[in-house]
């Protein structure tokens, strides 16, 4: 791909063709405030925050402007600057002011966009301040949804449609009375919703915000357990309990990306009922065993059933290489071909 | 006769023998059948007509002229004329008698002064204000000034029947394209034209049939935007209800310009008789084989669908429209982005203009680009059109060459402010535009003037007030349309409006700040170039030309919590003249909450107390007296009184 070169408040930056100026400035480490976009998610250019002045004359957005060779961008250009701010500030006018308590505090993306536009509290002042007053969403298991918080960056609606193709929620209503909604405005339980939460790493405020987890003292790189796929997880611990669950952006397989079980799904790691030894039938009754005890008992018990009256059953919860090593078992040891895999349809 | 037109040189033979037709009726009634007129009882008057004409022993039917016979009188129905004041309006052909306010009782008069005396009912008359009257529709101060082009088949010819429109030379430029011109040259015509987008914009038409024409991609799309969302405007409307003819055969033009296979007109589902009157003209058109496949036998199709929108003022921005006819929701596009011509219905390219932009298109073919030049301003070529409401002695639609004069429009056609009132700012371009004051009253109407001034052209509202209008409470009004109408995807427009409506409304209830002038100007500016679209781009033009032409009523507003105009209730009270009133009691009857107190013959009082301001006692005051008046700031109202009402 070839390079242009483009101006950045007087720094020159190589871009790549194609990106647009605010991929540019990131791949170069420069900031340009923005709210709405998700390098994941196509540009949509709603937040507004991410203004920027082109050429000297003309006001842009810089989420949607194509890198050109030559361009020359302003985002301090005092006509930008008072767009952006009055931009943040009619979002902080309408914001709750609870950060201390808040779920994204720190990382909120309207907190950083507000501190970096250097917004004080006289600004805010001026201001009619109002918060929407809608019920908050809690039917989902995993998620909460908060539209006081909201504002209206789309992100979840782009995600639930761009990358997950579910389209279980999009905007309804029209001007300030605008949300984020399902389909009729049900509870998002009863929305056909998977519970995926990738809307909910998206969300820039905490909008939408995880049930019950907690800020981890550590992180743990793993795979995921439930399934084949082998998503890469990072396990947040706390003491010796996992407290959180994030998809590993680096992890090949799945890019960050996680389906509703390995996301929300980690309580039975720390579950009393959890299963931690095999399990043998002694007097009709289930006890704890060792490896080797149960295992002598498979040999056993398998060498007499050998041949057509054997069978298989694989499961998709392992690995690829577990998989085959049953098949080969179940024909080579067992002698028959009878093997079969519960992901079959 | 009446058949399939199967070659361009047959739609002059159609016209000639139509025009011969309708020559047959030695006197024509024309009732107008615009939404105005029929709520006025117009069809009512229309049947009248049609029997005492056949009372008579007259053919009134049409058919029969067709089939060669004469007859001495029928009568018709027409589009609007324009003069809504004064509906129900009828027209008497040949002689253009104009007659206003018709009721049924009146058509004997009528029919026999006509028929049988050759005279005219004097007091159906237009009244001048000099006192004399004026007979024929051309003495009429109202029309005598306009230039009516895309409104001349509005009040003239029966929209319900393609044959009118076919006498007028309907379809006759059509039919010259297809034998003279290249789809090159079509555009060329209407680019030398210099015809403007008339939806508000004005974005040059030929340059837009031209990227259109260059665009790649097929099938190519012809869209009509009848979205008119203004409040007070009707233009469009009347257009589409008056002569639906004209716009389909502009749209056929336009599709054999550019190429294009199917066209739509957008049209508010709130326009039915408009929706009515569409859906006739299309299927007249394609019998008549000027719309549909094989026109005029020349091979070349297009169809066109009418969608009716659900009433989103947003919808009328080009790409939101073209997303809710997908049946999607009604957003704009975000730029940068590429024009409607290149990615607009489907993503495909799309041709999308104003009603009156394609109802002008046939009459810029017939009588060539130079003709319609000659008419307006250099930038502004052509005429505008606009819906005259509010303080104004001759509210209706009128169309006036570009270039004339504000003050010409108000006081010559319009007649000035009604009941000796005073002029006090005219507000241009609906929601999107500005007030302006009476020192700009000599502003020429063109794009460019109006925009300097603060307002926009717009797509023809035209609001004018008098000196008891707030115009605080104005740009309050407008901000409460713009916030409503926001489709809320971009934060200065969804958030701006809403804060700046907030804003007017405290100063409006005498709780502005001295830093909300400031703020207001601020937001305005970001909202303005924040936005997505031009509902948020424009939202802010009320309130910047009235800080910028009022500014001392914001500041009587804030610091003196007056509203010099009286109209602001929490700011204003009303008090009885003790000197003037003469105890006649209309007040204290008509007061809906009897705070007015005081006996026959004597002097009546308000209790502040109780007083809601509805202005009841100030309108119901005779003239003569005039004891009650409107005092701002507000009487405060003592703690024993309020202790009383407890």
């Amino acid at each position: 791909m070839s390079e242009v070169t483009i101006t950045i408040d007087g720094l020159e930056i190589k871009a790549r063709e194609g990106t647009t100026v605010l991929q540019a400035a990131q791949e170069n480490g420069l900031y340009i405030p923005n709210l709405c976009n998700h390098p994941d998610l196509d540009p949509a250019g709603l937040c507004r925050v991410c203004v920027v002045k082109m050429d000297d004359w003309k006001i842009a957005i810089s989420c949607k402007l194509p890198v050109k060779d030559g361009m020359v961008i302003s985002t301090e250009d005092p006509e930008v600057q008072q767009i952006r701010k009055n931009t943040v500030e009619l979002l902080v006018a309408n914001h709750p002011m609870t950060c201390l308590t808040c779920e994204r505090d720190s990382t909120c993306e309207l907190q950083k966009v507000a501190h970096y536009v250097g917004i004080k509290p006289d600004d805010i002042k001026r201001y009619r301040r109002s918060v929407r007053s809608i019920p908050m969403d809690t039917s989902n298991p995993f998620f909460d949804m908060d539209h006081s918080k909201c504002i209206l960056c789309g992100i979840c609606v782009r995600t639930c449609d761009e990358l997950q193709n579910i389209n279980a929620i999009n905007y309804a209503q029209r001007g300030v009375a605008s949300l984020i909604s399902t389909l009729g405005n049900k509870p998002i339980a009863e929305s056909r919703c998977e519970s995926c939460g990738e809307c909910v790493v998206r969300c820039p405020v905490a909008a939408l915000s995880p049930k019950n987890t907690m800020e981890p003292m550590r992180q743990v790189k793993s795979i995921c357990t439930y399934c084949g796929v082998g998503c890469g997880v990072m396990l947040g611990v706390r003491g010796d309990q996992i407290v959180s669950v994030e998809g590993d952006y680096d992890n090949p397989v799945n890019q960050g990306s996680l389906c509703v079980k390995g996301r929300y799904g980690y309580k039975f790691i720390n579950h009393p009922e959890r299963l931690k030894t095999p399990l043998v039938r002694k007097n009709g009754e289930l006890v704890e065993a060792t490896w080797d005890e149960a295992l002598d008992q498979i040999e056993a018990k398998f060498s007499k059933h050998k041949g057509e009256k054997f069978a298989a059953l694989a499961s998709a919860r392992i690995t690829n290489e577990d998989n085959y090593l049953i098949q080969k078992f179940t024909r080579a040891v067992m002698g028959t071909n009878n093997i079969d895999h519960c992901a079959r349809l | 006769m009446l058949q399939r037109i199967n070659s361009p040189s047959e739609m002059v033979e159609m016209r000639d023998f139509c025009k011969a037709a309708f020559a047959r009726q030695k006197v024509r009634f024309l009732v107008c059948a615009g939404t105005g007129c029929i709520a006025g009882g117009s069809m009512e008057v229309y049947e009248e007509l049609k029997r005492h004409i056949a009372e008579r022993g007259e053919d009134v039917d049409v058919e029969l002229l067709f089939e060669g016979k004469d007859s001495e009188a029928g009568a018709s129905i027409s589009g609007c004329h324009g003069f809504c004041q004064m509906g129900p309006l009828v027209r008497v052909e040949p002689k253009s008698t104009f007659y206003t306010k018709v009721k049924v009782k009146d058509v004997p008069d009528i029919i026999t002064t006509t028929l049988d005396e050759d005279s005219v009912v004097e007091r159906l008359l237009f009244k001048n204000p000099d006192g004399s009257h004026a007979v024929a529709e051309h003495d009429v101060p109202f029309y005598n000034r306009q230039t009516r082009i895309v409104l001349a088949g509005c009040g003239t010819i029966d929209p319900e029947d393609i044959r009118n429109y076919f006498a007028v030379d309907g379809y006759t430029a059509l039919a010259q394209i297809f034998a003279d011109h290249s789809p090159e040259e079509v555009i060329d015509i209407v680019t030398q034209s210099g015809l403007r987008g008339r939806g508000g914009g004005g974005f040059p038409a030929g340059r837009k049939w031209k990227a259109g024409y260059d665009a790649k991609a097929t099938p190519k799309y012809v869209v009509c935007n009848g979205d008119e969302g203004d409040p007070g405007a009707f233009m469009d409307r009347s257009v589409l209800e008056g002569n639906p003819q004209a716009v389909l055969e502009g749209m056929t033009i336009a599709a054999y310009s550019i190429g294009a296979r199917y066209g739509v007109i957008y049209v508010r589902a709130e326009y039915p008789l408009a929706v009515v009157r569409l859906q006739k003209a299309i299927a007249q058109a394609k019998e008549f084989g000027v719309l549909g496949e094989n026109i005029m036998g020349t091979g070349f199709d297009f169809d066109i669908d009418i969608f009716q929108g659900a009433g989103a003022f947003v919808c009328g921005e080009s790409t939101a429209l073209t997303l809710s006819i997908e049946g999607k929701r009604g957003m704009p596009r975000v730029a940068p982005r590429p024009r409607t011509t290149e990615v607009g219905l489907y993503d495909k390219p799309t041709l999308l203009n104003n009603v009156k932009t394609f109802a002008y298109v046939p009459d810029i073919i017939r009588k060539s680009a130079d003709w319609f030049k000659a008419i307006g301003t250099e930038s502004s070529s052509g005429t505008a059109v606009f819906a005259l409401t509010g303080h104004i002695k001759n509210s209706g639609l009128i169309e006036v060459p570009m270039g004339i004069k504000l003050r010409e429009i108000i006081f010559d056609i319009g007649g000035g402010i009604p009941k000796g009132g005073k002029f006090k700012a005219v507000q241009t371009g609906g929601p999107s535009g500005g007030c302006l004051p009476e020192s700009l009253l000599d502003t020429p109407i063109d794009y460019d003037s109006l925009d300097e001034a603060g307002s926009i052209m717009g797509s023809g509202g035209m609001v004018i007030m008098n000196e008891r209008t707030c115009m605080v409470d104005v740009a309050r009004y407008f901000l409460q349309f713009t916030e409503e109408e926001s489709c809320g995807q971009c934060v200065p427009c969804r958030l701006g409006t809403k804060q700046l409506l907030e804003i007017l409304n405290d100063i409006c209830r005498g709780r502005g700040k001295k830093e909300d002038l400031d703020l207001l100007v601020e937001l305005s500016h970001s909202v303005h170039g924040g936005s997505v679209c031009g509902l948020g781009q424009t939202a802010a033009n009320p309130v910047l030309t009235t800080l910028r032409y009022f500014k001392a009523e914001y500041e009587a507003h804030i610091y003196d919590k007056c509203c010099p105009a009286g109209v602001c209730k929490e700011l204003i009270s009303f008090v009885i003249d003790e000197e003037k009133c003469k105890g006649c009691m209309l007040c204290a009857k008509n007061c809906p909450v009897d705070a007015i107190s005081g006996e026959k013959k004597q002097v009546h009082t308000i209790d502040q107390s109780l007083c809601i301001q509805c202005g009841v006692c100030f309108d119901k005051c005779p003239n003569k007296f005039s004891a009650v008046e409107c005092v701002s700031p507000k009487i405060p109202v003592t703690p024993k009184e309020k202790m009383e009402v407890s």
